[in-house]
């Protein structure tokens, strides 16, 4: 008799667990809805939308347009050289500033860490108009530069490469810094302390025991930066002036001037495709928690 | 100049050692925050071209932007633009953030595998390049006649918010003992009640943050609301981009301005209330 009960009320406990799990995954539905409605449906026709040729029959054609014309190649180039140059410079700069703020104090490198986020939380477009604001010819940074005597003459700085990347730079730099600097303050400092007591140099000690441990947050931060740029629109269409033409830009113009959806799914059916593989490299190494304070 | 002799680190550096490390941190750090400000007085200049420093001062820009409800030169209604992305933001409030907050419960309660699958779909919003999702909603709207509408732009908008709501309550319920709720139960609440009394107060801190997030998530969104938003509905984001497409517009320095101060402001908000929770 015991016994049964006892199965009894297991069976009845298993049942409830198991309500228990349905209900929780219900409350997640409303959200699970609007994603599969809005993000994977949309998406999904996209893709489809891609393989439909001009005469509306299943066709390549979008992909080898892409393929065959100069200037999908150049947007390529362009696209990349771009956002490996911005990488690149928010390496050059992030890493030193998050170095520094993860060898001081927390209370220190909090009150550093709000210069890093008000830019995070200012609005992309106020900080585009103000680059564009101090890099025109009459601007601020070529006044200074004159009356230094850096430049003879002004130079145009917006409306071109170099005006995209400054703004660029700035806009991303936030990225790389947050989650290099959590893998920075990770990083246990007997490490280093161990190394010196050894003998080693601090150079020695940095480059042989440091930077080693801070390359998983660097990679991250490279690779969210790296993909963030891929999809860029509103920076160099503002600071590029019509003479840097990325993907996005280009997805845009293709659906906004010539209505052409086939060319505009094909190429961002790409841009989808090596986000995901970067960004599935990039989950392998970070946990996207860090990101919640501000996308 | 002893000072420079001091220790910085456990390992004997000096600062003299350093002091290019901390000169040059210094240099980023201006140069992070200091030219977003540029536009501040700018927006108080008076002349027409964007020379700096301004001559003369004036508010002329913002009467500009507050006063002129058509622009004789242009199509910008400042003000009108100004409204709807603050309806479409305060919407978005309500719409995203209790969403993502059951959503946020209900994933942190299930079982791990189910965890795993869910959680990249629910992020996707903020993986997917940005125009995909603008151009894939777009196309959306389309079926249902939702283009220029105050609702598709709000469901726009709460999309992006959505993961940043998850991530926030998520974090938040981590550091949470659920058992607490087992205590309420075992006491006869059921379980909606035990998640309002017990649970929802502790957690307050992350969903006011959570909503702010949402808010200005919404308020700064542009592409979205480059390809969804028009007509009479456009965001001041919106008009925004136009405007700088076309010519430099101080009246925008103004609206730049104004912007700055209401994302610092929430901004120390949320800084304060995470201290809080602490």
């Amino acid at each position: 008799m015991v016994e049964l009960e006892q199965n009894l009320n297991q069976a009845a406990l298993t049942q409830l667990a198991r309500r228990e799990h349905y209900t929780f995954f219900g409350l997640t539905l409303p959200y699970l809805v609007l994603v599969g409605a809005m993000i994977i449906i949309p998406i999904g026709w996209l893709f489809f939308l891609s393989f439909v040729g001009r005469d509306g029959s299943f066709s390549f054609e979008n992909y080898e347009r892409m393929i065959n014309s100069k200037a999908y190649l150049r947007i390529f180039i362009t696209t990349f050289k771009i956002s490996i140059l911005t990488t690149f410079f928010c390496a050059l700069f992030g890493y030193p500033l998050a170095y520094f703020m993860s060898q001081i104090s927390r209370k220190w490198a909090n009150i550093c860490m709000i210069g890093v986020l008000i830019p995070f939380w200012t609005s992309l477009l106020v900080r585009t108009y103000a680059w564009l604001v101090l890099l025109q010819k009459k601007g601020l940074v070529n006044s200074v530069a004159v009356d230094l005597g850096l430049l003879s003459e002004p130079i145009k700085f917006v409306h071109n490469t170099s005006g995209t990347l400054i703004g660029m730079v700035h806009i991303m730099l936030p990225f790389l810094i947050l989650p290099l600097y959590a893998n920075m303050r990770a990083i246990d400092p007997h490490c280093v302390k161990a190394a010196s007591s050894l003998g080693a140099t601090p150079t020695r000690a940095f480059w042989t025991v440091f930077f080693p441990l801070s390359i998983p947050g660097l990679l991250a931060g490279l690779l969210i930066v790296f993909v963030l740029c891929l999809g860029f629109y509103v920076t160099p269409a503002v600071l590029g002036g019509g003479k840097v033409i990325m993907a996005a830009m280009k997805i845009s113009s293709n659906i906004e001037l010539y209505f052409s959806w086939g060319a505009a799914s094909a190429l961002g059916v790409v841009l989808l495709v090596v986000t995901m593989l970067i960004l599935l490299i990039a989950s392998k190494l970070v946990s996207f928690d860090q990101f919640g304070q501000r996308s | 100049m002893g000072f420079l002799n001091k220790n910085v680190s456990e390992t004997q550096i000096k600062l003299k050692d350093r002091l290019w490390l901390y000169i040059l941190s210094a240099i980023i750090l201006f140069l992070l925050i200091v030219p977003s400000l540029v536009v501040i007085p700018m927006s108080f200049s008076s002349s027409q071209y964007l020379e700096f420093p301004p001559k003369d001062w004036s508010f002329r820009w913002y009467e500009n932007y507050f006063f002129s409800w058509k622009v004789e030169n242009g199509f910008n209604d400042w003000m009108a633009a100004t409204r709807t992305s603050l309806l479409v933001a305060v919407l978005t409030i309500f719409v995203a953030t209790p969403i993502g907050t059951l959503a946020a419960y209900g994933l942190t309660n299930s079982t791990r595998r189910l965890r795993a699958v869910l959680f990249p779909i629910m992020i996707s919003p903020m993986m997917v390049p940005i125009i995909l999702v603008a151009i894939g909603l777009f196309y959306f709207y389309v079926q249902f006649k939702m283009v220029n509408s105050i609702i598709g732009l709000v469901l726009g908008h709460s999309l992006v918010a959505m993961p940043l709501v998850l991530i926030i309550v998520m974090s938040a319920l981590k550091n949470y003992d659920m058992n607490q709720e087992k205590v309420a139960r075992s006491l006869g609440a059921s379980r909606p009640r035990a998640f309002i009394e017990i649970t929802l107060p502790q957690i307050k801190f992350s969903l006011i943050s959570a909503s702010l997030i949402s808010f200005l998530t919404s308020f700064d969104e542009i592409i979205i609301s480059l390809f969804v938003a028009g007509g009479d509905n456009s965001t001041i984001t919106r008009s925004m981009f136009l405007a700088l497409r076309d010519q430099i517009d101080p009246t925008i320095a103004a609206i730049s301005t104004v912007l700055i101060i209401i994302s610092s402001g929430l901004l120390i908000v949320t800084q304060l209330l995470s201290r809080q929770s602490q």
